[in-house]
């Protein structure tokens, strides 16, 4: 019996079983319980961008607040109009960005949040109200690299297309406790209020600064502090908001809009 | 019977993973910042050390001995993959809070070393039952270490506030070098201390003795 155990032919008889089993078994596991996933992972995505407006969801439908208050529109960002795109529900601009028809290659110079493919359609969230303008607020999805991930989150600006209201995280895998403290509450506390754009210019300002910010200086709006022990981390923030703030981002949609036609 | 309670029961304090086998320390300092991630990490790694036992011990007679490390390894991988998709579907925020944590289950030396040790030699129900044990040896370490780390790190226990911080106006002032990972170093040497101040069998003899000091003598 136990010669017989450690034959070749049967060790590959119960690595090729075992292999089997387990692969069904995960298989299994992955496959039943995608739709949960999906789900949960959509609602995290809903909640994300309600508090990034400074929406309160605590108590509440998510889903209901979010249908009742927010209106998905897809933005070109080439041109910055509002477009249309076939299938809106399933539109996922990560995989849009790495087709060749829907997405762009950057170049190095360009691409200074380092991540490589742009999609030339992004969907952008608006919080609708009864004003001339049809809107209180925009929800922008941002992304950009930090030390270790790509960290995805979304930047909500006032109607004034220019005063932050809020920047979240929802996906990232930066260190614990150092580049992990973007989603530290306190932090997230500093971004409300900041602003994008120098008067009169596209070009954004809006940045990490290493340390506190001086509240006497006069740049002291378009800076944050740091985030302690995380310089690459910071970095890759301030990198992704200049990107996405700018002429390659959103910066043509959000002129556009200010002038009334987009 | 006896034994049935000496193996569910003796990893809890007489034999504990992490306090005498020295098993598993890596993740007991990641993921006992709070206790709601350390009693969930505490709950996988009690269920996957319990069912990696069980079915590595039904098929320990028909491992061949030179592949049963890989055949081990597959059978916990597996394990560790379900349990991180049931957290995915059904605990979202705290699976996004464990990450990586997790996956890292299948590193946890705990699992591997039980089914090695235990598993591999003993019948399935008994290896069932070690790995409960073992498992809730892990936790009770890990809720130890969580519920000093959370109530003296953020004032909170589970979330909810027990000590009012300075920063929102009450009266305690967090260490927050209890928030850091090295401070689970530093609990989890108190708690073998505490273990074996009671439990003087478990101090191990000193390997070598240091010797007197000499006086020179005058050549």
């Amino acid at each position: 019996m136990s010669a017989s155990k450690d034959s070749i032919g049967r060790t590959i008889t119960v690595a090729v079983l075992l292999c089997v089993v387990c692969s069904v078994v995960v298989s299994a596991a992955a496959v039943l319980l995608k739709p949960k996933q999906i789900a949960n992972k959509n609602l995290d995505r809903q909640t994300n961008i309600l508090a990034a407006a400074g929406i309160a969801t605590e108590g509440k439908d998510v889903q209901a607040v979010f249908d009742q208050l927010i209106e998905k529109r897809f933005v070109d960002l080439s041109t910055g109009k509002f477009t249309e795109v076939s299938d809106p529900a399933r539109y996922d601009a990560r995989k849009a960005a790495k087709e060749a028809d829907t997405g762009v290659k950057l170049s190095r110079q360009e691409d200074i949040a380092s991540i490589k493919y742009q999609a030339k359609v992004m969907p952008v969230y608006l919080v609708k109200s009864d004003s001339p303008k049809g809107f209180d607020k925009v929800i922008l999805p941002v992304h950009g690299y930090g030390l270790w991930s790509t960290l995805y989150g979304f930047l909500a600006l006032e109607s004034d297309l220019n005063t932050v209201v809020g920047l979240g995280f929802y996906s990232h895998a930066e260190t614990p406790g150092l580049g992990g403290e973007v989603d530290n509450p306190n932090w997230k506390a500093l971004w409300p209020g900041k602003q994008v754009y120098p008067e009169g210019s596209m070009k954004p300002e809006l940045g990490l600064i290493k340390g506190s910010v001086d509240p006497a200086s006069p740049k002291a709006k378009f800076q944050v502090d740091g985030l302690s022990g995380a310089t690459l981390t910071s970095r890759g923030v301030t990198n992704l908001v200049h990107f996405w703030m700018g002429e390659n981002g959103y910066a043509p949609f959000l002129s556009n809009l200010k002038a009334g036609g987009a | 019977m006896s034994q049935v309670k000496d193996v569910l029961l003796g990893p809890i304090f007489n034999n504990n993973p992490i306090g005498l086998q020295i098993l598993g320390i890596c993740s007991a300092l990641a993921v006992t910042s709070n206790l709601g991630t350390a009693f969930v990490m505490a709950l996988a790694v009690t269920v996957v050390t319990a069912f990696s036992n069980l079915f590595i011990s039904i098929i320990r007679n028909q491992m061949p001995s030179s592949i049963r490390i890989i055949c081990q390894m597959a059978i916990i991988a597996s394990l560790v993959i379900v349990v991180d998709q049931i957290l995915k579907a059904y605990a979202y925020e705290i699976s996004k809070q464990l990450s990586v944590f997790v996956g890292l289950i299948i590193t946890n030396c705990i699992v591997m070393g039980r089914a090695e040790a235990f598993a591999m030699k003993n019948p399935p129900m008994i290896s069932f039952l070690d790995g409960i044990g073992n498992g809730l040896g892990y936790g009770v370490v890990l809720l130890f270490v969580g519920t000093i780390r959370e109530l003296f790190g953020a004032g909170k226990l589970f979330g909810i506030e027990i000590l009012p911080l300075v920063t929102d106006g009450g009266w305690y002032q967090a260490n927050g070098l209890l928030l850091l990972p090295p401070s689970a170093f530093f609990i989890i040497g108190m708690f073998i201390w505490l273990i074996r101040t009671f439990k003087k069998d478990q101090v191990e003899a000193p390997e070598f003795e240091l010797a007197k000091n000499s006086q020179k003598e005058a050549v």
